[in-house]
């Protein structure tokens, strides 16, 4: 009973979190902002999601399996997020505070390092 | 209801497909639609997945949207990323495209439909594969029963095409060479985090050669999932190092050696008065013999695909070297 209601609790905060995740990733104004609200979505929604399952299958083989892509999830996705910035950060784009240009300044830079890196 | 749920599953993610289709036509920017194609595959691959398809989703997974991404992005380091700007619209290509399609859609009306019961393919082949993998394999994942024994040819001409595929662009590209850089470039995060991930990569490569009888995967699925860690490993530390671990000499041999495995496991039955590739032929036992035959087989077509996807990978890395 106790453990079905924390499966619940945490399919549902998961899929909270993935929805945040989601609207940022459309809302937010600039390259790392955006970036935030995907990791976010990586390494906090996905991991619950995969806890909120394996509580309410029980402990078998495929739960521990499950744990393993856990693991994995919360080592990889923050090294992609990582990687990510730096080659943002690489390519020549500011973490830039000024709302007011940004849809334009972003959108330049952004075919910019493209342009850039498979140059 | 469950029914229903896979239904809504699959017009939900054919929707999708159809809608990125779309966007990747649209788009200038060839990295987006590079992106945008890696998607496409992944969609097609959990599209598979709903459906039961467990090892073709793998294979989509590991060689659409893993492998064909990678190869696009060495692809576009080449070109450069943007489109060009001159458009011709040909109203004879539009003419020819539109007869296409709707050929093609007029086929598909002969065709029965998705998951029909009564479909030829359900009433004999099916049955009679699956049967036959109980009493004469005796592995538990039928796909790989048919694809290794029963369809033994298809998958050999299938292993000859990829070997093929690798000599070609060999033949065009060449290897070019690459010599380690004295320092490799600095990203210590990068370092920590890919080592442990390598091997990891290697061992999860093994145990979908070996564990192909038992569940999805096979030499196919193998083969790109352990380049996939060699290319890792040169896309961090930079890909003279790659080469000094698998030597690009080696890698033409290495693909000539799997398909030479795959074709003498098919003479050896020729030799005890066996048809081509018949496991049976291997053992005094046949099931042992059918279990010998897969493993070989399935070797041959992961050596194969290994050596290959690497080799048409550092082609195309190398060509930008030598300029």
């Amino acid at each position: 009973m106790i453990i079905e209601i924390l499966s619940d609790m945490c399919l549902l905060f998961g899929g909270i979190f993935t929805l945040t995740g989601a609207i940022g990733l459309l809302r937010l104004p600039n390259f790392f902002t955006r970036l935030h609200a995907a990791s976010v979505t990586e390494s906090l929604a996905a991991p619950l999601l995969i806890v909120g399952i394996i509580l309410d299958t029980g402990f078998t083989l495929d739960s521990a399996k499950l744990v393993l892509i856990i693991i994995i999830m919360v080592v990889a996705n923050p090294t992609i997020t990582h990687a990510l910035c730096r080659a943002a950060a690489h390519g020549g784009v500011n973490p830039d505070m000024d709302t007011k240009n940004n849809e334009i300044s972003q959108s330049k830079t952004e075919t910019e390092i493209s342009a850039k890196e498979l140059k | 209801m469950i029914e229903n749920l896979h239904l809504i599953i699959d017009v939900c993610l054919l929707a999708f497909l159809v809608l990125i289709a779309f966007a990747a036509m649209k788009v200038t920017n060839l990295f987006v639609a590079t992106m945008l194609f890696g998607i496409f595959s992944f969609v097609t691959a959990l599209l598979f997945l709903d459906l039961d398809a467990v090892d073709v989703a793998f294979t989509e997974a590991a060689v659409g949207a893993g492998f064909s991404t990678v190869l696009m992005l060495a692809a576009l380091r080449l070109s450069g990323a943007v489109e060009n700007a001159k458009h011709r619209h040909s109203a004879l290509g539009l003419f020819i495209v539109v007869l296409t399609g709707a050929a093609l859609i007029y086929g598909t009306s002969d065709f029965p439909i998705m998951g029909d019961a009564n479909a030829p393919v359900q009433l004999h082949l099916a049955p009679e594969f699956i049967a036959l993998t109980q009493e004469k394999i005796d592995i538990p994942n039928v796909v790989t029963a048919v694809l290794a024994s029963f369809r033994g040819y298809d998958t050999f001409g299938e292993t000859v095409v990829i070997f093929s595929a690798g000599v070609a662009v060999l033949l065009l590209l060449g290897m070019g060479h690459v010599e380690p850089k004295n320092e490799p470039e600095q990203s210590t995060v990068l370092w920590v985090v890919v080592k442990p991930f390598i091997a990891l990569i290697l061992i999860f490569g093994l145990y979908v050669q070996f564990h192909g009888d038992f569940g999805a995967g096979g030499g196919f699925q193998a083969g790109v999932i352990f380049a996939s860690g060699i290319i890792l490993y040169s896309l961090v530390f930079g890909e003279g190092y790659a080469r000094k671990v698998v030597p690009s000499k080696i890698l033409p041999r290495l693909a000539a050696l799997g398909v030479l495995i795959y074709g003498v496991t098919g003479l050896a039955s020729l030799l005890s008065d066996k048809p081509f590739l018949d496991y049976n032929a291997l053992s005094s036992n046949p099931i042992a013999g059918q279990h010998m035959g897969i493993i070989l087989v399935e070797a041959g077509v992961g050596l194969a695909v290994f050596s290959t996807v690497l080799l048409i990978f550092y082609s195309f890395s190398g060509v930008n070297h030598n300029e």
